[in-house]
């Protein structure tokens, strides 16, 4: 320790190596210096090559995404990224076979995926627009149709997971700053107990990586939502997702999406092309089963069967929708007898038929220190009203905005002010939309008569009413 | 500039409470003149009683949960404020989002910097800062902070009377947020803030405003009934109008401009 009596010890002391302890004490005024002590861990980990600003854990379709816009970020230009992704990559070229596996993306989505250039790749390949959503109930015949005003215009797009996750994977790799490493098996996650700390991501084969933030993209089963030992809401369905590719008879437009409440579970066909649609067939795992192992024939005369046949009518359930359609007509309001038919199904394509569990899943945290949960890590829900993934979409175009907003005010990445502006802002948004699927799940999961009464003539009144569509539709389709 | 931080979502309290003042000072420092001054107010502007307030929180300034959260949420308001104050007066040299260090090759002081809350992120935007609080024992605490976040900050402990005489005109920018309500003169502390400043600097304030509803919200709601920050954070005797502030400032500069 020395004394200084230089006026301008201030300017020093930038110039004092950084590994001697030196207090330089102005003693004629209180007027202290205290220069750097002791050598910077943090500058040493950001020159090494091991340490990113922000790792993505999981490369599948929200997690690449992401990273893409976190990437094209003009406030986060000078942040490294890094995406892992435990599986190979595609390859480039698609399959001409249609997968089975399909997203609904809604137009928020598909504007996000056009602005970071995603978009263009998709649409290079294949999907399909939805123009009209058609809902029936199997029990009572009600139904009502979801359209924007403009006959033209799109209510959803349908998009095989395959066709975007290559699409998202051609646009990260012009992304300057975002770095991937596919085959990554993760063998731990070690979070920081100081937020502004470093996290450090540990692999099956000993590489290790340290990073600012870590944003878990991980999936339902998301091993960073492990270790970050938040409580997890969750519940299953006892339902299966039967999923197939189906071949349609006659050669119409196919620009609808139908969607039938049965007793068991709701049939949604998804158009692929003129000639192919895609089904999500939520069941009881036992039907499911029968529905995988069954012949191609035997799957079809079943599926149009549930499409087409009348479940048990009631009369009373007939009588009050009755009166309620007159009563409609009379008012000259849009009637439910416009009904239009599903085109009938005349095969399915070989070894398409698969089945998946469906579930709820809530995270009550989506943040902890250095940590944020992105996508159906945080949040899982039933596919009948085609949210889920653009639940995810929503999410990054919030975190976006936030860590753009943070940088912008010279926050550090991880700053938990910032991370928690982004969990309020989602969890306002995910839950209620969460809830309200929930709730449809279950209020179409009965056959109880006054529960079918009140829906039916709650699908009636909401048909006719134009203003109650509108707000119903917006969450559905606009909103992200 | 009030309407600025009004536009800028922020929590409704601070909103209110909290007016903002922007100070351009356009001219000659008066050398002579602030040399005598500062002979005949030999007392200082630091309050023994706020250094040892302040000092029980040594270990909670980087609690963002803690009885510095106002502060760090307030960090939400402040440094976009001073980021598009600067870049208002044509200090900075290229001021777009593109830009991630705006305040490159500017040297800002940061008087009453505390934990160095408000002085790390405008580190991070690439300003020369100096943090000065007189408290030691914080501003010990500031630097071991800021060295573990590799941002390179000179913090100095003293008070702003005898850190002026040796730094005038030194600083592009003074920013003196949240201070001057735990400040007893503060005339002399605007002097000789002013003082450290280059021709055609710009000075930030931000402060609580001295009103009824000021007195409700930041004493009464926040320290006694949802007890966000300690009692006796604040006092209200301390607190000071803009206007008030406005005037001192205009006393002790004849060429200004103040955005409010």
């Amino acid at each position: 320790m020395f004394t200084l009596k230089c006026q301008n010890i201030l300017y020093l002391n930038n110039f004092l190596a950084m590994n001697t302890v030196i207090n330089c004490v102005k003693t004629s005024k209180n007027l202290l210096i205290l220069p750097r002590i002791g050598f910077n861990s943090k500058l040493f980990s950001f020159s090494s090559s091991n340490h990113y600003d922000i790792i993505i854990a999981g490369g599948g379709m929200v997690g690449t995404t992401l990273a893409c816009t976190l990437g094209q970020n003009i406030n986060l230009s000078n942040s490294r990224i890094l995406l892992l992704e435990g599986a190979d990559e595609k390859p480039i070229l698609l399959p001409d076979k249609y997968s089975n596996r399909v997203v609904s993306l809604n137009p928020g989505t598909a504007k996000l995926l056009s602005d970071i250039g995603a978009w263009k790749h998709v649409a290079e390949s294949r999907y399909a627009p939805v123009k009209k959503l058609q809902v029936w109930d199997g029990i009572s015949d009600t139904m009502i149709t979801f359209n924007n005003e403009k006959e033209d215009e799109i209510v959803s797009y349908i998009v095989e997971n395959d066709v975007l996750l290559r699409a998202v994977n051609k646009t990260v790799k012009d992304v300057k700053n975002v770095n991937v490493v596919y085959n990554s098996k993760i063998k731990c996650y070690d979070l920081p107990e100081y937020e502004t700390n470093n996290v450090t991501v540990t692999l099956d084969n000993g590489n290790k990586y340290t990073c600012d933030l870590l944003l878990g993209c991980d999936g339902a089963n998301s091993q960073v939502r492990r270790a970050m030992q938040v409580h997890y809401l969750t519940w299953n369905y006892n339902q299966m997702g039967v999923v197939a590719t189906l071949k349609l008879e006659e050669g119409t437009e196919n620009c609808i999406a139908w969607q039938r409440f049965i007793p068991k579970g709701p049939i949604a066909l998804l158009p692929l092309t003129k000639s192919l649609s895609s089904l999500v067939w939520s069941t009881t795992p036992e039907q499911a089963k029968s529905l995988l192992q069954m012949a191609d024939e035997q799957f079809v005369e079943q599926l149009n069967d549930s499409l087409y046949k009348n479940f048990t009518h009631n009369s009373v359930i007939d009588q009050v929708t009755q009166g309620v359609s007159n009563f409609l007509k009379f008012f000259n309001c849009p009637s439910d007898l416009m009904r239009q038919l599903p085109p009938k199904i005349c095969g399915v394509e070989e070894k398409s038929r698969a089945a998946f569990p469906l579930g709820f899943g809530h995270a009550t945290n989506y943040i902890g220190k250095g940590v944020a949960l992105v996508g159906d890590a945080a949040h899982r829900v039933h596919p009948l009203a085609g949210q889920g993934v653009n639940l995810g979409f929503g999410d990054i175009i919030s975190l976006n905005t936030i860590l753009g907003k943070s940088a912008y005010s010279g926050s550090h990445l991880a700053d938990i002010c910032y991370l928690k502006e982004y969990e309020t802002e989602r969890q306002k948004h995910n839950v209620p939309t969460m809830l309200a699927v929930d709730g449809l799940h279950r209020l179409y999961a009965t056959d109880f008569t006054p529960l079918v009464l009140l829906r039916s003539v709650g699908l009636q009144l909401t048909h006719a009413i134009g203003p109650l569509k509108v707000n119903m539709h917006i969450p559905k389709s606009a909103q992200v | 500039m009030y309407f600025k931080t009004k536009r800028i979502q922020g929590s409704v309290i601070y909103r209110k409470t909290r007016e903002f003042l922007r100070f351009q000072n356009n001219k000659q420092i008066m050398k002579g003149n602030m040399a005598k001054i500062l002979r005949k107010f030999s007392t200082t502007t630091v309050d023994p009683g706020e250094i040892k307030r302040f000092s029980q929180f040594n270990e909670q300034w980087w609690d963002k949960f803690g009885p510095m959260r106002p502060l760090h949420s307030m960090n939400k308001l402040r440094v976009p404020m001073i980021r598009e104050g600067l870049a208002n007066t044509g200090s900075l040299t290229s001021d777009n989002r593109q830009n991630l260090k705006p305040l490159a090759g500017l040297s800002l002081l940061d008087v009453g910097c505390g934990g160095g809350i408000l002085s790390e992120p405008l580190a991070r935007l690439g300003g020369c800062i100096t943090g000065l609080d007189a408290n030691e024992s914080i501003i010990d605490h500031a630097q071991k902070h800021s060295m573990k976040q590799g941002l390179n900050i000179s913090y100095s402990a003293g008070c702003i009377e005898d850190f002026a005489k040796n730094n005038k005109e030194k600083f592009d920018a003074i920013v003196a947020s949240e201070i001057i309500e735990h400040v007893t003169q503060k005339e002399e502390f605007l002097k000789a803030c002013l003082e450290c400043l280059k021709p055609n600097g710009s000075i930030f304030i931000t402060t609580i405003n001295k009103t009824t509803p000021a007195n409700f919200v930041a004493i009464f709601l926040a320290e006694d009934v949802v007890q966000l920050v300690p009692k006796g954070t604040h006092e209200f005797e301390k607190f000071i109008e803009p206007h008030k502030l406005q005037r001192i400032l205009e006393d002790c500069k004849d060429n200004l401009y103040t955005d409010g």
